[in-house]
């Protein structure tokens, strides 16, 4: 990499919302350590290989950029919510024992074992937003009438939050997520009333305990000096229910319009339910739409691949662009409903890798069981090049996934 | 085959467990991984591969089998 190559601009042009942007084979084979040009005219180093990309995250030396980092930085003017600035009071410690011991506190919540628990109660809601859907009639907007409402209803649950606030949940996490979408003005207001609401809500569970996670990780506290700070615990309830929500309900819509999009890989779904597990993760591995990418900030030299990127270095993993590592993924252009094992580096990899995955795997399995068995006649209502991107946040889905049936 | 876990590198990520539930589990006080079966039967052997292969923390080894 040379400072004087010219700066590819990031995030890469599509040209359609399921495919994969065309220079990522490029940069993947010619240039896997690229200079780019971020929204805010900052510059980073995009790596776009799976070994590159695996090596750094595992890394827990490195983590997400702090606005006091001075690390390149995502969003223009300012503007860009706490997620991109990494600007928040309310902070979870993010390295060493401190992180895994915060990490664990709340993992535990997250267990396969739990969230295998929760699979008839999430089939059940399932069920009745497809009774409800098919109740309005067709063409239905999939990503509206299941993809959004189950995850939300389940985030709320495992939180303790009533889920007839979901709106306002949504504006408050696309304000967390946003890039470009809102002002710096119109993201700090979503921000403040955002934590007025997780601060009463903990006020409330602490007055009176339930059965959810953060009455759980209060009584922690308040036990012999091992539990979470107010601050880590407003961070959490924040963090949990951004990343409970818009991660999922946007894959559940990505996930069906790639099955539909080539009939054929629904088919054959219908035809052998018993693929649904893998099929979720090729899902998860296919997804070229699946948002800005993870950024690490180096606070020191880090040799990956044999090269040194010196401290100072801004880094941005594609993790979609590894997910089609033809030196890991054999015909990584293909979506293989059986495919396995199954590497991808969507949850990311490391101490850092995403702490809600078998949650998001459970919600995306048992969506797909139902729709399987409720719609085998399930198909897109405009064809795939049709469908749209939600721009502006960093995380990427599809405004709307309009199906028949 | 004999298969080990590196408790300290384990993220609770569970994959293990919906893969191969009859050769690891996750502690219920942390999530970290539980190994149930060090020497599994021949039957777990493609699971415990796979589950060994998609472990986001690397911390399933397998050696044999």
């Amino acid at each position: 990499m040379n400072q004087s190559e010219q700066a590819v601009r990031y995030p890469l042009p599509y040209d359609t919302a399921l495919e994969p942007p065309a220079d990522w084979r490029r940069l993947r084979q010619q240039c896997p350590m690229a200079s780019v040009e971020l929204p805010s005219g900052d510059r980073a180093t995009l790596l776009t290989r799976h070994e590159h990309i695996k090596e750094l995250l595992s890394d827990g030396r490195f983590v997400r950029p702090t606005a006091e980092d001075g690390a390149a930085r995502v969003a223009p003017d300012g503007a860009g919510g706490a997620a991109a600035t990494g600007r928040s009071a309310f902070r979870v410690p993010d390295r060493g024992e401190e992180h895994q011991r915060w990490r664990r506190l709340v993992g535990r919540s997250f267990t396969a074992k739990r969230m295998t628990a929760l699979r008839p109660k999430m089939t059940a809601i399932v069920d009745s937003l497809v009774d409800e859907m098919v109740e309005r009639g067709r063409p239905a907007d999939l990503k509206s009438s299941v993809g959004f409402p189950l995850p939300v209803f389940v985030i709320c649950d495992v939180l303790g939050v009533p889920a007839a606030d979901r709106d306002r949940f949504s504006h408050w996490s696309d304000a967390f997520l946003s890039v470009t979408r809102f002002s710096e003005d119109e993201v700090r207001t979503a921000h403040d009333e955002f934590a007025a609401y997780m601060s009463a809500h903990i006020a409330a569970k602490r007055a009176e305990p339930a059965d959810d996670i953060l009455s759980l990780l209060i009584e922690e506290s308040e036990g012999e000096g091992q539990g979470l700070t107010d601050e880590m615990l407003m961070a959490t309830g924040m963090g949990l229910l951004v990343a409970g929500h818009e991660t999922t309900a946007n894959m559940i819509g990505k996930m069906v319009s790639m099955l539909l999009a080539d009939r054929t890989r629904w088919e054959r779904l219908v035809a052998d339910p018993s693929l649904v597990r893998t099929a979720v993760e090729e899902a998860l591995r296919f997804d070229a739409n699946s948002g800005f990418g993870l950024r690490r900030y180096l606070g020191e030299d880090a040799e990956i691949g044999g090269e040194v990127l010196p401290a100072g270095t801004t880094v941005v993993c594609s993790m979609p662009a590894a997910n089609r590592d033809e030196a890991v993924f054999d015909d990584a252009e293909e979506m293989d409903l059986s495919r396995s094992p199954n590497p991808h580096l969507t949850f990311g990899a490391g101490p850092h890798s995403c702490l809600g995955q078998a949650l998001a795997r459970t919600e995306l399995q048992v969506t797909l069981e139902v729709l399987v068995r409720r719609l085998p006649g399930l198909r897109l209502a405009v064809p795939p090049e049709e469908l749209q991107r939600v721009e502006g946040l960093l995380v990427g889905g599809l405004r709307e996934v309009p199906v028949t049936w | 085959m004999k298969v080990t876990v590196d408790e300290d590198k384990c993220c609770g990520a569970g994959q293990c467990v919906l893969i191969a539930p009859e050769v690891f589990d996750q502690r219920d006080e942390d999530g970290v991984v539980q190994l149930l079966a060090p020497e599994p039967a021949a039957e777990q052997h493609d699971a415990v591969h796979e589950a060994a292969a998609v472990c986001p923390a690397g911390a399933i080894e397998v050696t044999g089998g």
